[in-house]
């Protein structure tokens, strides 16, 4: 394994790291930029907790090199609303609803459900339940997440 | 970082803090009781006994023993104290498990943190109240009659001045406790308690906030990760250190003891690829392999081991009709299943100065830090375990394990906090399972369609064997250079939860076989109350059909108390006012969770297609807890103990080979996906003047006997083996 230098671009801002460029980008946001929204779920990309947005588009942190986004932008749970004191409406959304129990697949459902939203501002039930598949919640938090999801659209 | 003690904070100003004679006389059932699974051995021990403290600028930090893991209590806890003391929910901290801060409450466990911890800061709060008030009634000269309490403020009713807690107070660093006398505010006053108060937990992590032991970041903390061993039974013969280290120059430090074996670095990827390395540059010998069990066999082969056989219910006159042959009976089985958290187990230690530091998603600090002096052999003064908030565990599963996996990793690389996050195959294939448990009613019914008589035997292995101060029961010490190992039973009591139909029965018997199975089990949300109430419920609507009765109506006929009829009736009212489309059949079940907890009265409604897939649309919930103290809160549990409960019914099953766990990931151990989701609603039957009664597990039982009888109404196939999806086509 060696490190090598790395730029990216997240949440808006150009980030320099040393590491492996096999090195998930998971672990680089966790680690190297101290984030707390994607989190490590299974590393399998089977679970959807590490999802970040790439370019707009849902994707999971746990299988993606560092090294194949530096030519994109990623935008993470931290960077979805307009400033730091306020909430996106998706993220708004799901505490109106209180869309959670433990929360930590929190992050997962809020990045699919901005990434689906920005391409099908009016999702119906079935378009969300289908879009929300590669999100798992243990605590059956799902009926409230969708409710949630619901609201913004309208 | 070392953990500031209660005591440091207050050196300078007033205080009151408040706690409970350890010896007293317990004000309300389980304060000071064992935690319902497994006997309480640790809480004499304890010496922090300080549950609520009026911090100078008159704020309030509440204490509590119990860990928040998803299921709202911070919230409750703090709700509580609010309303006895007149204050904004802004202004309270709740401090959570923590063994150099809070009381010892052993484990949070078993839907008890309503019923055991907020109350006793309910009574705390409610007794600094009264001490508040008589201080100021001193101070003003005046009768405690004249003031009223807000915010932190005492004042006059009749004119404007008031004084603030600090004034109240004088510099003085009072500590008292709750006498027996202490007055709760009366039903009609109450304003926080039974309000939706949103969480502010769910805030913080909409809004990314570090808010997990997950999120902990400390100065130069480093990551490690445990290689595993292939099979429970196994000895690390050789592992190769020299290629490891030529592949990874960086890594800081190799840990072996034994067949313990962990790579430390400072950066985790390092550690994952080492640990990656390790697994195919490893060998060991495996000493006692699994059971080779044909597909749909393990009934069969549990049944046949060893058993301990007893009866624990007995009632009238069994003996005599067992020569009748007019018996109805079946026979039920729920396979081993996965407490499946979504975040694997975490948790950070530092080892400096002979001292310990943990932080840890445990369900029980107290407990763990017994154990850990037992494994390390280390004086337990010495460890200071601190609770940080996990991924929903729903039971004992790899959080105390993955803390124990730390010390050892700590103690072996001082100075540094070292964090392990466990990989998902870690998770998955060695957690403690829910027991796999074979169920068989069967009963008589009179002519007039009453249950008569009832006989029910179970078969099931232990379920808790949480640590409680036994080194044997944490993953790492089975693998150390002197081994410790667990021989003894667990929790067995935990498998005849709700054996006993809470219906009017003259004839009973109950009769529990307990084997020791090839698995590694433990609690997992509700114990044996899921399984037996899957096969009670499953029956009763065999019954209904027998006695030809209305599956409401039997369970009506044989009920006598009058909150469990009040929510089956509400259930009835419910499905009957709602309009189903074609095609779909409806299946209901009703259990008091415990036969002593909360009430809950559950409907499923599915469609099956030729294929046998089962579309699960809808369930309803009618639960009465009590005095709800968060009606969203119970709300919120009952929607996901619902749909978690028709999960595990329809999709779950833990898999083995003769040589371990073969579900390994989320596609060899599917749950529900977002698609499969039913829509659910609940309506709660709040007693405000009723004790609250423990309610997170309440669900589980009755939804999986819901979604069984659904079926059959629907397609007339009787589920009678789990999970469904698997055994309806075969």
């Amino acid at each position: 394994m060696s490190t090598i230098t790395l730029q990216i671009v997240v949440n808006g801002k150009t980030h320099t790291v040393e590491a492996d460029p096999a090195t998930p980008l998971l672990y680089v946001l966790r680690d190297h930029l101290q984030l707390n929204g994607p989190r490590f779920g299974c590393g399998l990309a089977q679970c959807g907790s590490c999802t970040v947005l790439m370019d707009g588009n849902a994707i999971r942190s746990c299988s993606i090199p560092v090294q194949a986004v530096t030519e994109t932008e990623i935008t993470t749970l931290e960077g979805i609303a307009q400033d730091a004191e306020s909430l996106h409406p998706v993220q708004q959304a799901f505490v109106e609803e209180q869309a959670a129990q433990c929360g930590y697949c929190l992050n997962g459902a809020i990045m699919a459900a901005v990434a689906l939203l920005r391409r099908n501002p009016d999702p119906n039930d079935e378009e969300i339940r289908n879009d929300l598949h590669g999100i798992l919640c243990r605590c059956g938090a799902q009926a409230r997440m969708i409710r949630a999801i619901k609201k913004v659209k309208g | 970082m070392i953990p500031q003690t209660r005591r440091n904070f207050i050196k300078t100003a007033g205080s009151l803090t408040i706690g409970f004679s350890l010896g007293g006389i317990p004000l309300f059932p389980g304060v000071f009781s064992c935690s319902g699974e497994i006997p309480d051995t640790t809480r004499s021990s304890s010496s922090v006994n300080a549950w609520l403290e009026i911090l100078p600028n008159g704020n309030l930090r509440v204490f509590t023993g119990k860990i928040e893991i998803g299921q709202g209590i911070r919230t409750a806890i703090a709700q509580v104290a609010a309303e006895e003391l007149n204050m904004d929910m802004e202004k309270i901290e709740v401090v959570l498990a923590d063994t150099d801060r809070t009381p010892n409450e052993s484990y949070t466990s078993g839907s008890r943190s309503i019923e055991s911890s907020a109350m006793s800061v309910r009574h705390a709060a409610a007794y600094a109240r009264q001490k508040l008030l008589d201080l100021a009634a001193k101070r003003l000269n005046t009768s405690t009659d004249d003031l009223w309490i807000k915010n932190g403020k005492v004042g006059h009713k009749n004119d404007k001045k008031t004084v603030s807690f600090n004034d109240i107070l004088g510099g003085h660093q009072i500590e008292d406790e709750v006498n027996l006398e202490v007055q709760l505010k009366p039903r009609a006053d109450r304003k926080v308690i039974g309000k939706p108060v949103p969480r502010q937990d769910i805030y913080d992590m909409a809004a990314a906030a570090p808010v997990f032991v997950h999120n902990l970041r400390f100065p130069d903390m480093v990551h490690a990760r445990v290689v595993r061993p292939p099979a429970y039974q196994a000895n690390l013969k050789e592992a190769d250190e020299t290629a490891l280290l030529q592949q990874f120059p960086k890594l800081l430090k190799v840990v072996r003891n034994g067949s313990f074996l962990g790579v430390i670095s400072k950066d985790e990827y390092t550690s994952i690829r080492a640990q990656e390395f390790l697994k195919e540059n490893t060998t060991w010998t495996v000493s006692e392999k699994l059971p080779d069990i044909k597909d749909g066999g393990l009934p069969e082969y549990l049944k046949s081991l060893p058993a301990k056989d007893e009866t624990v219910v007995d009632k009238g006159n069994i003996s005599k009709a067992n020569a009748d042959t007019s018996w109805i009976k079946a026979s039920y089985f729920k396979p081993y299943i996965m407490h499946g958290a979504i975040g694997p187990s975490c948790a950070v230690g530092l080892y400096e100065a002979d001292q310990l530091y943990i932080w840890t998603h445990s369900q029980g600090v107290y407990p763990l830090r017994e154990t850990l002096s037992g494994m390390l052999n280390m004086p337990m003064e010495n460890i200071h375990v601190k609770g940080v908030p996990g991924s929903g565990c729903y039971g004992h599963n790899g959080a105390d394990d993955v803390t124990a996996d730390v010390a050892l990793l700590a103690r072996a690389y001082p100075g540094k906090h070292v964090r392990l996050q466990w990989s998902r195959h870690d998770e998955h294939a060695w957690e403690p399972y829910g027991s796999a448990m074979i169920l068989e009613p069967k009963a008589r019914l009179s002519n007039s369609g009453k249950i008569t008589h009832w006989e029910y035997d179970l078969w099931s292995d232990t379920h808790s064997t949480r640590p409680g101060g036994n080194p044997g029961r944490l993953l790492p010490a089975w693998y150390l250079d002197k081994p410790m190992t667990d021989n003894s039973d667990g929790y067995f009591g935990g498998a005849s939860r709700n054996a006993e139909p809470y219906y009017r029965i003259p004839n009973q018997q109950v009769h529990t076989h307990f084997f020791h199975g090839p698995l590694r089990i433990s609690a997992l949300r509700g114990l044996g109350a899921y399984a037996n109430i899957f096969a009670i419920e499953s029956f009763m609507d065999e019954l209904a059909e027998q006695a030809g009765k209305d599956p409401y109506d039997f369970r009506l006929m044989h009920l006598d108390d009058p909150r469990a009829k009040e929510v089956v009736e509400k259930l009835h009212k419910l499905t009957s006012t709602t309009s189903h489309p074609e095609g779909t059949g409806l299946g209901i079940a009703f259990s008091r969770y415990k036969n002593n907890a909360a009430y809950c009265a559950i409907a499923a409604r599915v469609a099956v297609k030729d294929d046998n897939d089962i579309q699960l649309q809808k369930m309803w919930a009618v639960i009465d807890a009590g005095e709800t103290i968060n009606p969203d809160g119970l709300k919120n549990q009952t929607e996901g103990g619902m749909i978690q409960s028709a999960s595990w019914t329809l999709k779950e099953e833990v898999t083995f080979n003769t040589q371990h766990i073969t579900s390994r990931d989320w596609n060899s151990y599917p749950i529900f996906r977002f698609d499969e989701v039913p829509e659910v609603e609940v309506i709660i039957i709040d007693r405000p003047e009723a004790p609250p009664l423990g309610a997170g597990e309440a669900a589980q039982g009755p939804a999986a006997a819901a979604v069984a009888n659904a079926v059959y109404h629907t397609c007339g196939k009787r589920v009678r083996r789990l999970p469904v999806n698997k055994y309806i086509k075969m």
